[in-house]
């Protein structure tokens, strides 16, 4: 297979016009021993065989479409509407560049700026990027501007041990070339008063995760007051969906506010591309790193927009830019964007509203029906669409029963990431379980776990 | 469509919301209601209102205002703008790979794993490395975990005096960006009149203080370093490390190893050199490849094959380096983007990627013979996969930035404009191997067109684009009056 669009004559014709024989003479800078190596590769197949062979490979994933999938733990099966695909797979769209020309790229760049616009208003915040990879790389690049806008007698970072086990990792990698250290990690998930008290004059700025990596709503009441007073920022992951109903990091003090916007209609695919969603107050606007598209008139006063405050960024500032990232996840934002339009104030409500209400169906099931308890660790505190529940077995070894007899994806382990939950399962219900398929995950633990 | 129409201004969605219109998508509630905790709800929230057909309408409308490679020619140097095939989003979009997550257990994935483990060793086998790591996801991601790696190397020899990094002046901004962001210093090494690295400059910094050097092969000036293997011997020498940055390998992939000239570390551009789509700015994906000596510090995870004896096949598992850096996103990078780059390798093989690069090379090779007479040339000798112009004309006033808004008005995107920074009035331009030669023709026509009208009117390019939905965009303003969202 080749998409080489060239016929002999055509190719002669521009050697000739070269002044050359073969195409190989263009390439006489390289050092001849290390020239044209032979690779060993497949041989290519035609399209017909590629697709049937990737069908195949498909087809050897159990996945959310397949088996019923009550795993979550950061990344949600949610439905998406088929306006997102249709929009996405607009060629125009997606075989795109950056917009560095504004001209040529008006329809991304509304897009963005729209994207930007609905994401200040979900979160309440005043700006929002064009986006970054992943929720765990916006956290450690709001990590990264926290410190960055602090003195440089402030070199810690509390971090709750509610944030995402994976985001926690990568804040450690990305501060590995700084002098920055995370404190607070050793406090229980949901501990906020150990977290407070850690507040000092060295500290930049604390992160918390709101609902927590375990599902619940952390006590968030007068902590933005407390993270203020000691002069440092309040940095909160939180989930899209759930700011479709709940109030927003904004409305309780938050400077900087990160999210993986996966549930706004991004495939699982495996844990990747998605979006990382920053947003931030106004104030702090140009120590933010990553693309803005700003709105700005053309030579006849006609609305468009650009790229703005470029000179934050790499390509400009060099060095000293806020940040290196360059590529984005610029078509994911696109699937957010149409996402929100798509489902609409009363449509994000709705979807928030199902997974409630689903998941504390299956939750008050799981305890009546199974007798688990659930939140074990902090019982009765609010929850949105996860929850925890403690076997009495592994929840390596439930897990197992349940995709080999029941052909059920179960929860996450969380003795896999925290010591002292061994053999506790986080569940995620959302609007896409049945009251069937919750009924029968509630079977499955009850038979499996007597 | 009549004109006023191409020209008339987009409403946005909150412009074109009216309240109390929605979709309802949703299902009635199957379950028994919960009461919800009154004092965790948010009072409002501030969303369009829109009926399913004004959304892809309007989305609709916004994509015909954006120029793309299915659209036109897009020459956009060191951006790789070629043919993205559609069976890769096919392929993409199959439910095993779409409907997987990421949490699973490595035996209900077996799919996934095979495909990334597959992918680690043609990568491995293309640059000429002993491992690789497909978790960067982005190439200036790829960078600072080369970076951070680089760091980890050191510390663990010793070597905590080895601070700074340097970097050629015709680097991409990524690089010094990603070095500070790695807690290195970024040193500026100059070119030399023939356009690669001046290596008299190159021996006298490189010393115990360095811990490596990043280089781009061809660089932006479209040039193959010809004196790569010396540059390398002499960071080599000094006890530092070379990074490879793999952003043009689209001229090189079937071509040479980087491994085989003896970089150490290099990131591939799963969206150049392997066709995966850009996305209007992203996902994209930035795996890295490494020589045996810092494959340990990889960042997982990662896939390996083990030999399943009992059931007569093998199996693949997820598994995470010794002496890792540790994680740089949530999951294994940009797997969508995999299947992508998967699907384009297993379609070319080695000859298809040879021949891809060599097409490369002789389409921008081509196109700089037909503009040589022209606009003068940044460096006149033969170039790989794209080469620079300079965007002047003898006696005329116009600048790079004219030809390149005038070029809209001809449907061609226009090239990099003033990138490389050591190249006053720099056009870039990267044809691509999937553009046939009647497109070159018709873009060296139109660059020779504008070239005349340059000195005949050259009103007409400083005022250009003049086919676009918008007219040129007042750049200035928007950084002055920011204005960041309209809801």
């Amino acid at each position: 297979m080749s998409y080489l669009p060239h016929t002999e004559s055509e190719r002669r014709a521009m050697l000739n016009t070269l002044g050359i024989s073969c195409m190989e003479e263009l390439f006489a800078d390289i050092p001849e021993h290390v020239r044209f190596p032979d690779l060993k590769l497949p041989l290519p197949l035609s399209q017909m065989e590629l697709e049937k062979h990737l069908r195949e490979l498909a087809g050897q994933n159990v996945n959310a479409s397949s088996h019923e999938c009550f795993l979550g733990a950061g990344a949600y099966h949610h439905y998406i509407p088929a306006t997102v695909d249709y929009v996405t797979s607009r060629g125009e769209f997606f075989t795109a560049y950056t917009p560095y020309q504004p001209e040529a790229s008006q329809g991304m760049l509304q897009a963005m700026f729209e994207y930007q616009s609905m994401i200040c208003q979900l979160t309440e915040m005043d700006v929002t990027n064009a986006s970054h990879y992943d929720g765990a790389t916006a956290l450690a690049e709001a990590v990264r501007m926290a410190l960055n806008l602090a003195s440089d007698e402030r070199q810690k970072v509390i971090l709750s041990s509610a944030v995402n086990p994976h985001y926690r990792e990568t804040v450690r990698t990305y501060l590995l070339g700084s002098e920055a250290s995370l404190i607070g990690e050793n406090a229980a998930p949901g501990d906020m008063d150990s977290l407070v008290a850690l507040l000092d004059d060295q500290v930049a700025a604390l992160v918390i995760q709101n609902p927590n990596f375990l599902g619940q709503f952390e006590d968030v009441a007068g902590l933005a007051e407390k993270v203020h007073q000691a002069g440092a920022l309040l940095i909160v992951v939180t989930d899209p969906i759930a700011l479709g109903l709940f109030q927003s990091p904004g409305s309780y003090g938050a400077d900087v506010v990160v999210a993986d916007g996966q549930p706004l209609g991004i495939p699982l695919s495996f844990g990747g591309p998605y979006l990382g969603i920053l947003a931030t107050r106004m104030q702090y606007v140009r120590q933010m790193p990553g693309r803005l598209v700003g709105e700005t008139v053309d030579q006849s006063g006609r609305r468009g927009y650009v790229l703005t405050l470029a000179a934050r960024e790499q390509h400009i500032r060099r060095a000293k830019a806020t940040s290196n990232i360059c590529t984005n996840a610029g078509l994911m934002a696109l699937a957010a964007a149409t996402y929100l339009a798509t489902l609409g104030k009363s449509g994000l409500r709705r979807v928030a509203e199902l997974c409630y209400h689903k998941s504390h169906f299956a939750a008050q099931q799981l305890a009546e029906r199974a007798g688990l308890e659930i939140n074990p660790h902090k019982p009765g505190q609010p929850f949105f669409k996860e929850f925890s529940v403690q076997l009495p077995r592994p929840a390596e070894e439930v897990n197992r029963i349940l995709l080999e007899d029941f052909g059920i994806i179960g929860g996450f382990d969380l003795g896999s990431c925290y010591s002292g939950f061994e053999q506790q399962m986080l569940i995620a219900v959302t609007e896409m379980k049945t009251r069937a398929a919750i009924d029968r995950l509630v079977d499955a633990l009850a038979k499996i776990t007597v | 469509m009549p004109e006023t129409d191409k020209h008339s201004i987009e409403k946005t969605v909150y412009e074109l919301s009216s309240t109390g219109r929605s979709t309802n998508l949703m299902p009635e509630c199957d379950v028994p209601e919960t009461e919800l905790p009154v004092d965790l709800l948010r009072e409002d929230l501030h969303l369009s209102e829109l009926s399913e057909l004004d959304v892809v309408r309007h989305f609709i409308h916004l994509s015909q205002r954006n120029f793309s490679v299915d659209g036109g020619f897009y020459p956009l140097g060191s951006c790789t703008m070629k043919y993205n095939p559609k069976v890769n989003e096919v392929c993409a979009r199959l439910e095993g790979f779409a409907q997987s997550h990421p949490l699973q257990r490595d035996d209900t994935v077996q799919g996934n794993l095979a495909l990334m483990f597959e992918l680690q060793e043609w990568l491995k086998e293309i640059g000429g490395f002993a491992a690789v790591s497909l978790q960067p996801t982005a190439g200036a991601q790829g960078e600072l975990t080369a970076l951070l790696m680089m760091r980890a190397y050191f510390r663990d020899r010793g070597e905590t005096g080895r601070t700074q990094i340097l970097i050629p002046d015709s680097a991409h901004g990524t690089n010094p960006a990603s070095t500070t962001m790695a807690g290195f210093e970024a040193l500026e090494i100059p070119s030399d009149e023939h356009g690669n690295l001046d290596l008299a400059a190159l021996r006298t910094v490189c010393d115990v203080s360095v811990a490596g050097l990043m280089i781009t092969n061809p660089n932006t000036l479209g040039l193959f370093e010809r004196d790569i293997e010396t540059i390398v011997q002499c960071v080599h020498d000094c006890g530092g490390l070379v990074y490879g940055d793999g952003a043009n390998m689209n001229a090189l992939a079937g071509v040479v190893r980087p491994g085989d000239l003896g970089i150490d570390i290099m990131h591939y551009n799963l969206h150049k050199t392997f066709g995966t789509p850009h996305g209007g700015g992203g996902p994209g994906s930035g795996p890295l490849g490494v020589s045996e000596k810092l494959a340990d510090y990889l960042p997982g995870p990662m896939v390996r094959q083990t030999n399943n004896t009992e059931k007569l096949q093998f199996s693949f598992s997820l598994f995470t380096p010794e002496k890792t850096i540790g994680r740089m996103n949530s999951h294994f990078g940009s797997f969508g983007v995999f299947v992508r780059a998967y699907a384009y390798i297993l379609q070319h093989g080695a000859e298809g990627l040879k021949q891809n690069a060599l097409h490369a090379v002789l389409n921008a090779n081509y196109l700089r013979e037909l503009l040589r007479s022209v606009y003068p040339l940044s460096h006149d000798r033969i170039c790989m996969h794209e080469f620079v112009l300079q965007g002047k004309i003898e006696g005329s006033s116009v600048r790079a930035v004219d030809i390149s808004k005038r070029l809209l008005d001809y449907d061609f995107h226009p090239p990099t404009t003033y990138f490389p920074l050591i190249v006053s009035e720099a056009l870039m331009i990267e044809p691509t191997e999937t553009e046939n030669k009647q497109t070159l023709d018709a873009f060296a026509e139109a660059l020779k067109v504008i070239a005349r009208e340059a000195t005949d009117n050259p009103e007409i390019l400083h005022t250009a684009p003049h086919t676009m939905p918008v007219g040129r965009l007042d750049e200035v303003r928007a950084a002055r009056q920011l204005k960041l969202r309209g809801d």
